[in-house]
């Protein structure tokens, strides 16, 4: 299994206070990861970093074959290479109607001439049911977002994330918010995902995890602490004294 | 806002089956144009003066402008403080010509009767000295090296305010300016660019401006009655063309990314869309329709000086826009009508003063009070402004979010704006 | 007077003159007198090669009448008596009949025919040296007063025998302000009137370096010019420098000029007389053979002409080949034409170097200027800075309030004549009246506007122009004048280049107390915690049982006052118009931009940067404050590309609040 994205040697700081302190993270092309870590582990950062949101002070941040570097590139351009990012905080465009949210995430020219020009092929339409039919949304295509409840509207953002059709995909806490329904809705939405792409979730939840059934990556202090399976990294003793010492 | 089916506005349909209100408003507007015309003194009964043709015309100008502001600000987010001078500008690139054209021709006239013929340095020089005498200048400044041609200036109409923006524009976008740093800045080169103007070296007249625009060169005998039809046909026409072109960006999927720019704009750039390309778009393609809107403004207005390009200008269209609801293109056509005209009969002295006994409240003076006031009181109670009012009328549903806000950006629309 | 009364008159006086004579009490024994005898003869011959003698003695005589006899001979109002050579004062009876005044002691003598009389009429030449002998005695005047107000005179008016003079004198001044006085004047006047150019250039070079305005208007004389041309290249000390024509310092046509002026050259003709002539010329429609109607070209009228001028018709002229081959046949140059070339290179060199030092003096100035622009600057924007940077607030209404701190300031002036006590009556005040409109404002529309920032500045700015228009309503479109107290007029001057008026270093004071202020209010006071607690994290400071609500009013009204106050200090300054706060307003938001938001150094840094910047650029270009506007903004707006957080940037998660 090939590499599809190497950090090596990151560190960023705001303001004298290192958010990332010589982080290293590997993940192949069809990988389901979970990265967990207390508060202020720089999780979030993380994602900023690979996203193009957050420029690194050093470090490399390579990705897919041709090992590109991902630092040089915008936000934009990063997400047209294959990232696509879910936010911790459901955001999907409100104002907008299921439909139109599904069809602006559609991997097509993100060019604004050609979007000017747009006009959706049967195809497209029948793609973007697809999507809702398997994020449980096919009945509410016309609906606007805003007026989804919050465990649709997490869906609605991993369909829009599908609908990118990324290779690597970030999510952040999926879970959180979300009725024992819906979560384990969630967990089969992104084993799923992982058998295609790469998939990195960043969870709070344990028994969560636990149910991803992947490799875990512990963050702590800006690097990596520990990682393996849900098993060995919980008897860590380092893990141990991190999330309970405290 | 968009009549949604099961699909959404994606679906391959014609616009007006999109947007049902394009019908309406393109039906209202030629009703009123016809309206006008059989009214009026040139081509018609006579009921409305020639003058009043003229505000009306002027009226529709503005309402040009105030749809190009609508979409880059109501549909993108971007609050723009340059709009206006992006219109002077179009009023000056016109204005030019008009000036030349009409003054080679006084000239012309003039040197006819010398013992020699004139030479075309002559000529030259008798124009530039008619022109520039007011700035004690007698040559033309280079910035007047295309000013003869007609279809040369038509083309600075657009290519100017075009230009600027997109320069403008990609400076501040790149730089991810946005929100009220973007406004003041806009703001800034506005006020450089009027204050440039007031420069007698300027090489426009200074503080003079360009003027007796409403003279076309040649057509001295055509009365301004007829003229002022001609004009108003044309802001007619500007109108209805920009109407449409607007409602077809903003319906299709370009729409769509606009909108959720101005909702949320990390989340755009995170799905892969270079959102600086579509601001610097939608903020070109208003800055050229404000430079279109402008051009026919000023012909009627007669006059064009650097005071019409001052930021405050530009703020008042934001006035017009908000008051008439921003987000939805109806709204911003009947903004500027309803403001700009309510604003020529206050301040034109018609208005009836209101005698308090101990003060009597002359509208000249308390007019812009009022507005100042009243557009406190609309961006607090009536953010969705008389737009607000059609959706009473059709009462949409909404999404109910407690009064979240439903973008992190500044520029989102908010709830109480979103119901349609 | 009755025809018959001059009758008797005439006879009394021809019989006075002839008959009594001798008992006219005149007093020919006074020293001034016996002073004037001795010198009788070279007096009356009055002539400028040998007066010198007369005029010293008078003027080195210490007897008091000297003065008065100068005078009255340079007013040519001194007479001799033909018969005993005495001489008088007279005064004018009628035509034929003079009153004589004995010069001693000022009393009437009697009446005299004119013809015994005669004047004595100093030409211009002894004129003078009777002025430089008077100017002496005026630099002698025990007064002080009236010596300063005779070196004024020289001052103002100096001519060459006034130097003379001034060295006689200067040597036993003892007033050492004076004596100071003195020795400059006498070196400058060296300059211009020393006899040899040693002495001149030992004068000049005694300046080296000497900022006053007094030596640059001597020097600049000397260093004048004249641009010359000759076929063979110029020799000489006097010459300056070769011109070529064309360039900056001589166009080709002030070049051709001077060779036609020196009739070296033919001359040309304007397009004016050229058609001038060709229309005189005219004849059955033609011209010299050619169709009027075909003359509407420059190239055709020159044939024209070219053919009027062959038929002898009118003057030959140069054409634009000749002009250039004639003008390249000449060398043209700059001749110093005012002084000998030795005086006048040394002119030269010490005005280079006093120029060198001007230019650090100006640019000391500049940087003066730029401090009290900046201090205005700031205190305009520092209001600005706490509503913006700590609650994130664009207030569009700021500029109203630093005007309607000012008409505070307009309105206790009408109450309180006194301009001190006014003013320390009308900072609080305006303090006061714009905190109370800021909170008003606060309370009732930005409370319900917070994290909508675009519909705050809108609604801001709504209240933006009502605010102006009701000032303009009420205290109408003329501007008001906010008097500052005596004490502050005048400037502290350090040299004739450099100074800075009282009120702006009242300003800038202001400013740097503002500045301390709010570094003590943020930094030392329980509200100053609170309000950064609110600002980091308004959920978590109210979770602590701070009032985000009373925080946030507070702090804006806070800013609003502190421009109040900045409102009285820039009335002082400039006028008190409704429109004031408008002037002022992009330039304090650049500053808030530019400095970064959220520091009050930003701000200080900001207002640094957009001051120093605008005095910059009106020194580059001194006659137009508005290009040194625009070219400010220009530059501001580029600024922010790269800096698009300003000077002092917050970063991280602290920057997306």
């Amino acid at each position: 299994m090939s590499t599809l994205l190497e950090v090596s040697g990151v560190s960023v700081s705001f303001d004298g206070f290192k958010a990332i302190n010589n982080l290293s993270f590997e993940i192949g092309e069809r990988e389901l990861r979970a990265v967990i870590g207390p508060n202020g582990a720089g999780k979030t950062t993380f994602m900023d970093i690979i996203t193009g949101k957050t420029k690194p002070d050093e470090g490399r941040v390579l990705w897919g074959d041709k090992s590109q570097s991902l630092l040089a590139m915008s936000e934009s351009k990063i997400a047209q290479a294959g990232v696509g990012r879910k936010f911790q905080r459901p955001t999907v465009f409100e104002d907008q109607s299921v439909a139109e949210n599904l069809m602006l995430a559609l991997r097509k020219s993100r060019n604004p001439f050609s979007v000017l020009r747009f006009k959706a092929s049967a195809e497209d339409e029948t793609r973007v049911e697809e999507l809702a039919t398997e994020i449980g949304l096919s009945g509410a295509l016309a609906r606007k977002a805003g007026e989804l409840s919050h465990g649709q509207k997490q869906w609605l953002e991993i369909g829009m994330l599908l609908a990118q059709d990324p290779k690597l995909l970030l999510v952040d806490e999926p879970a959180a918010g979300m009725t024992p329904t819906e979560r384990e809705h969630t967990t089969d939405l992104l084993v799923e995902a992982a058998k295609t792409r790469a998939v990195v979730v960043v969870e709070h939840d344990m028994e969560f995890v636990r149910r991803l059934d992947c490799r875990v990556t512990v963050l702590h202090e800006g690097s990596v602490l520990a990682e393996g399976s849900i098993d060995h990294v919980t008897s860590d003793a380092q893990v141990i004294e991190v999330y309970l010492g405290r | 806002m968009t009549d949604v089916s099961a699909t959404g506005a994606i679906r391959r349909k014609p616009l007006v089956m999109q947007y049902p209100s394009l019908l309406i408003f393109l039906g209202c507007l030629a009703l009123f144009t016809v309206g006008v015309t059989v009214l009026s003194e040139g081509f018609g009964i006579g009921m409305i003066s020639t003058s009043f043709v003229k505000t009306l015309g002027k009226t529709l100008c503005l309402c040009l402008v105030a749809l190009a502001m609508d979409l880059v600000w109501g549909y993108c987010g971007i609050l723009s403080l340059g709009h206006m001078a992006f219109f002077g500008i179009g009023g000056y690139a016109i204005g030019m010509w008009l000036m030349y054209a009409r003054t080679e021709l006084i000239v012309i006239e003039s040197l006819a009767n010398q013992a020699l013929p004139p030479t075309a340095q002559e000529i030259s020089d008798g124009i530039a000295t008619q022109i520039f005498g007011v700035v004690g200048a007698s040559e033309f400044p280079p910035i007047w090296a295309v000013s003869h041609s007609l279809t040369l200036q038509l083309l600075a109409v657009i290519l100017v305010p075009g230009l600027l923006a997109l320069v403008f524009g990609w400076l501040a976008f790149r730089s991810r300016v946005t929100g009220v740093y973007l406004s003041i800045l806009t703001q800034a080169m506005t006020l450089a660019l009027s204050l440039y103007l007031f420069q007698n070296d300027s090489g426009l007249r200074g503080n003079n401006g360009l003027s007796g625009l409403q003279n076309l060169p040649g057509l001295d005998d055509v009365p301004q009655s007829t003229v002022s039809i001609w004009f108003f046909w044309a802001s007619a026409l500007a109108l209805g063309l920009g109407y449409l072109a607007s409602v077809a960006i903003v319906s299709g999927k370009f729409g769509s990314v606009i909108r959720a720019i101005r909702d949320d704009e990390a989340r755009v750039r995170f799905l892969g869309y270079p959102v600086e390309a579509y601001k610097l778009f939608i903020f070109t393609f208003t800055a050229i329709l404000a430079g279109i809107a402008g051009a026919l403004y000023y012909p009627q207005a007669g006059i064009i000086n650097p005071a019409e390009i001052a930021p405050i200008a530009s703020i008042y269209l934001a006035v017009w826009v908000a008051i008439g609801g921003r987000g939805r293109l109806y709204g911003a056509v009947i903004g500027a009508a309803f403001v700009s005209l309510l604003s020529t009969w206050f301040t034109g002295g018609q208005a009836p003063d209101v005698n308090l006994g101990f003060y009597t409240i002359e509208w000249v003076n308390w007019w812009t009070v009022l507005l100042g006031l009243s557009f406190v009181a609309v961006t607090l109670f009536a953010p969705k402004g008389i737009g607000g009012l059609f959706d009473l009328l059709t009462s949409k549903t909404t999404p109910d979010r407690h009064g979240a806000d439903l973008g992190p950006d500044a520029g989102a629309l908010r709830e109480k704006e979103a119901e349609t | 007077m009755s025809v018959l009364r001059r009758f008797y008159i005439g006879i009394a006086s021809v019989l006075l003159t002839v008959l009594a004579l001798p008992a006219l009490a005149q007093n020919a024994d006074a020293p001034i007198q016996q002073l004037l005898q001795e010198h009788g003869e070279i007096i009356a011959k009055s002539s400028r090669k040998t007066i010198g003698p007369a005029i010293d003695a008078l003027g080195s005589s210490s007897l008091p009448k000297a003065p008065e006899v100068l005078e009255k001979w340079q007013a040519k109002e001194l007479w001799v008596i033909k018969e005993t050579g005495l001489f008088v004062y007279t005064e004018k009876v009628d035509s034929k009949t003079e009153r004589m005044i004995d010069i001693a002691t000022g009393e009437v003598i009697g009446e005299v025919a004119k013809r015994d009389l005669k004047q004595l009429k100093p030409n211009s030449g002894i004129r003078g040296l009777i002025g430089a002998a008077l100017v002496k005695f005026q630099l002698q005047d025990p007064s002080v007063a009236a010596r300063n107000r005779a070196l004024d005179a020289i001052e103002r008016d100096a001519e060459d025998t006034h130097l003379a003079a001034l060295r006689d004198v200067m040597e036993a001044e003892e007033n050492p302000d004076i004596a100071a006085r003195m020795a400059r004047l006498e070196r400058l006047l060296t300059i211009e009137f020393g006899e040899s150019d040693e002495e001149r250039i030992d004068a000049i070079n005694h300046f080296a370096g000497d900022l006053g305005v007094d030596v640059r208007a001597a020097l600049n004389p000397l260093v004048a010019v004249r641009v010359e041309a000759a076929e063979a290249a110029p020799e000489g000390d006097d010459v300056v420098r070769v011109l070529t024509p064309g360039s900056e310092a001589l166009s080709r046509e002030a070049a051709y000029d001077i060779l036609v002026a020196a009739e070296l050259a033919k001359p040309r003709i304007s397009r004016d007389d050229k058609r001038e002539a060709l229309i005189a010329n005219i004849s059955d429609g033609t011209v010299a053979g050619v169709q009027v109607a075909s003359l509407d070209s420059e190239e055709a009228r020159d044939l024209a002409y070219a053919a009027l001028a062959r038929d002898g018709v009118v003057d030959a002229v140069a054409t634009e080949a000749e002009v250039d081959e004639t003008l390249g046949s000449f060398t043209f140059f700059e001749r110093y034409t005012a002084a000998s070339p030795a005086v006048a290179l040394a002119a030269a060199a010490v005005l280079t170097g006093i120029e060198t030092k001007v230019a650090l003096n100006q640019t000391a100035d500049l940087a003066l200027d730029a401090v009290s622009l900046a201090s205005i600057y700031f205190l305009a924007a520092i209001g600005l800075a706490i509503t913006f940077g700590v609650m994130r607030v664009i207030n569009m209404a700021h500029g109203e309030f630093i005007m309607m701190g000012a008409y505070t300031g307009f309105v206790v002036q009408q109450f309180v004549p006194d301009h001190t006590l006014s003013i320390i009556l009308a900072i609080p005040l305006a303090f006061a009246v714009t905190f109370g409109a800021g909170v008003l404002m606060e309370r009732l529309v930005i409370r319900h506007l917070y994290h909508r920032p675009l519909e705050t500045l809108l609604a801001t700015f709504g209240i933006s122009i009502a605010l102006q228009q009701i000032a303009k309503n009420i205290f109408g479109t003329q501007a008001r004048p906010l008097t500052a107290p005596g004490w502050l007029d005048g400037s502290l001057v350090f040299n004739d280049i450099v100074s800075i008026s009282y009120i702006r270093i009242a300003i800038f004071v202001l400013a740097l107390l503002f500045l301390a202020l709010f570094l003590f209010v943020m930094n030392r006071t329980r509200l100053g915690l609170e309000v950064r607690a609110v600002t980091q994290n308004p959920r978590m400071a109210a979770s602590m049982g701070i009032n985000p609500d009373k925080i946030n009013m507070l702090t804006f009204g806070f800013g609003s006052g502190i421009a109040g106050i900045a409102g009285v200090a820039i009335g002082l300054y400039a006028k008190v118009t409704s429109e004031m706060g408008a002037d002022y307003i992009v330039q304090a938001f650049m500053t808030v931009v530019v400095g970064g938001v959220g520091n009050i150094w930003g701000t200080l840094l900001g207002a640094s940067l957009v001051g120093t910047l605008q005095k910059g650029i009106e020194w580059l270009n001194p006659s137009n404050t508005l290009a040194a506007q625009t070219y400010m903004i220009l530059f501001i707006i580029l600024f922010i590309q790269f800096r698009p957080r300003g000077i002092i940037a917050l970063k991280g998660r602290a920057a997306e609040a």
